[in-house]
């Protein structure tokens, strides 16, 4: 078990990994979200409150999922890497950054669009959509403070224990946010309770929710390629991997 | 290690009190902010009375952001922060008698003017009295993740606007529970649970932010 842990930390072997595996990953994430789609906007029935509307639940919540995965992500990657200074860990939790801040930002964009027919404006301070964008502004920071620092290794090291001071203070701010807005109830808004869900509205979603997270490794295959290749830009791996075809062309 | 604590913080003490003017920054700031809200809402009494504690509240997060440019930014640069983290004491504490000198110099004269400055708000008597426990009960915690913030940045030049982004969004909680509960000393109610939190997220910052701050400086002497 550790002897594979050890062996997928080392660069050159993650990167062979993650070359191999990304083709699948994206073309698994297409066929889960295209199911997804069909089974969500043709085959389910329409909500008898809200409905055809509801059916942006299956762009939004996979997207909120997302968002919330990737900045456990990102803190768990930051911690490993803090502790154990293993360099791919900080390689992952920076490509998992840019990531999570589009899919918070997707999930904002789209609760907005929700909450216009079925709370009759765009924003409401309701609880989980306040505490969606401020998990934006701390995937902004993270970011950021990767940007001002130049060099990789302080920049990796920095900003990993923001990401850990973030995850400690992240229930914090949800229940704060929770608590301010039971004392300030807003006008008429209408909640949001999960009605009890049929399995005709629930698989779509299910397979809407895989396929986005298939998306989100794929994406991160990616990202975390091209981190390895700027970290180990001089080493004699590479050359060898790519072949001197790409380091001439 | 005590003598070390109390030798950091007087020596802190000294140069603050040896220069007026970084001293009295953040207060003018938040004596100015705390102007700009009746000029911009209008001068509805029910109205100013209404948002004083969160406008109030809100200023004292941006002074203490303002004060935290400057928290490691003379030490890195002439060498002061090496010599700490190279000292025989944990860095841990010598930093935690900086954040505490910090809130001494920083915080405590902003928590003395709030008096005066709920007059341009007209908060009744025992809203300022509220106001201010909820201000003593709740800036140690803005110190010390300031602290966090101020030594992740530490080495760079121009990071007022990378703090603000790095530490507004986890001073949230603490803003929430401190304006609500000066809400409510201000209509008169009891704000005995809002209060324990805050000081409850103080206790936690104490226990959490000084090592995440020896973490950063080290970090940032790298």
């Amino acid at each position: 078990m550790w002897n594979w842990f050890h062996k997928l930390a080392s660069p050159p072997h993650f990167y062979r990994i993650a070359s191999a595996f990304e083709p699948w990953l994206l073309w698994l994430a297409i066929a889960c979200m295209l199911t997804g789609a069909y089974g969500g906007l043709v085959l389910a029935p329409a909500d008898h409150v809200q409905g055809d509307g509801f059916r942006i639940i299956y762009v939004h919540v996979p997207a909120a999922f997302l968002s919330m995965f990737s900045y456990a992500l990102m803190a768990v990657a930051s911690g490993i890497g803090l502790i154990w200074r293993m360099k791919l860990a900080f390689s992952v939790a920076a490509a998992t950054a840019p990531v999570g801040a589009a899919f918070t930002f997707l999930a904002l964009v789209t609760g907005a669009i929700w909450g216009q027919p079925m709370w009759g404006s765009y924003w409401e301070w309701d609880p989980r959509l306040t505490s969606e964008l401020i998990l934006l502004f701390l995937f902004l920071g993270y970011i950021f403070l990767r940007q001002a620092l130049a060099e990789t290794r302080q920049a990796d090291r920095a900003s990993g224990i923001l990401a850990l001071v973030g995850v400690v203070n992240l229930p914090i701010i949800h229940y704060s946010v929770e608590w301010w807005n039971s004392i300030h109830q807003g006008p008429s808004l209408i909640k949001l309770e999960a009605p009890s869900i049929t399995t005709d509205m629930l698989w779509p979603l299910l397979a809407m929710i895989i396929g986005y997270q298939l998306l989100f490794l794929a994406i991160l295959m990616t990202s975390v390629r091209t981190q390895v290749l700027q970290r180990e830009q001089n080493a004699r791996w590479i050359t060898e991997q790519l072949g001197t075809e790409n380091i001439h062309g | 290690m005590l003598q070390a604590f109390q030798l950091v913080i007087s020596r802190e003490l000294q140069m603050a009190f040896r220069r007026w003017s970084d001293l009295a920054l953040p207060v003018i700031f938040f004596m100015i902010v705390c102007m700009l809200f009746p000029l911009a809402v209008g001068q509805d009494q029910a109205i100013l009375q209404k948002i004083g504690p969160g406008a109030i509240w809100v200023a004292a997060l941006l002074a203490t952001l303002l004060s935290l440019n400057t928290l490691y930014r003379e030490d890195f640069d002439d060498g002061t922060l090496e010599q700490l983290a190279l000292s025989t004491q944990p860095l841990t504490i010598l930093l935690l008698a900086k954040t505490v000198a910090h809130w001494i110099v920083t915080e405590l004269p902003l928590i003395a003017i709030t008096p005066l400055l709920t007059l341009g708000f007209n908060l009744p008597a025992e809203g300022v009295y509220g106001l201010m426990l909820t201000l003593l009960a709740g800036t140690p915690a803005l110190s010390l993740l300031g602290s966090v913030g101020a030594a992740l940045t530490a080495g760079l030049h121009q990071a007022s606007g990378l703090i603000a982004l790095l530490l507004l969004p986890l001073t949230i909680p603490i803003l929430i529970f401190g304006a609500r509960a000066a809400d409510l000393a201000a209509s008169g109610q009891s704000i005995a649970g809002p209060l324990y939190l805050l000081g409850g997220l103080s206790v936690l910052a104490l226990t959490l932010c000084p090592f995440a701050t020896a973490a950063a400086v080290r970090v940032s002497l790298d």
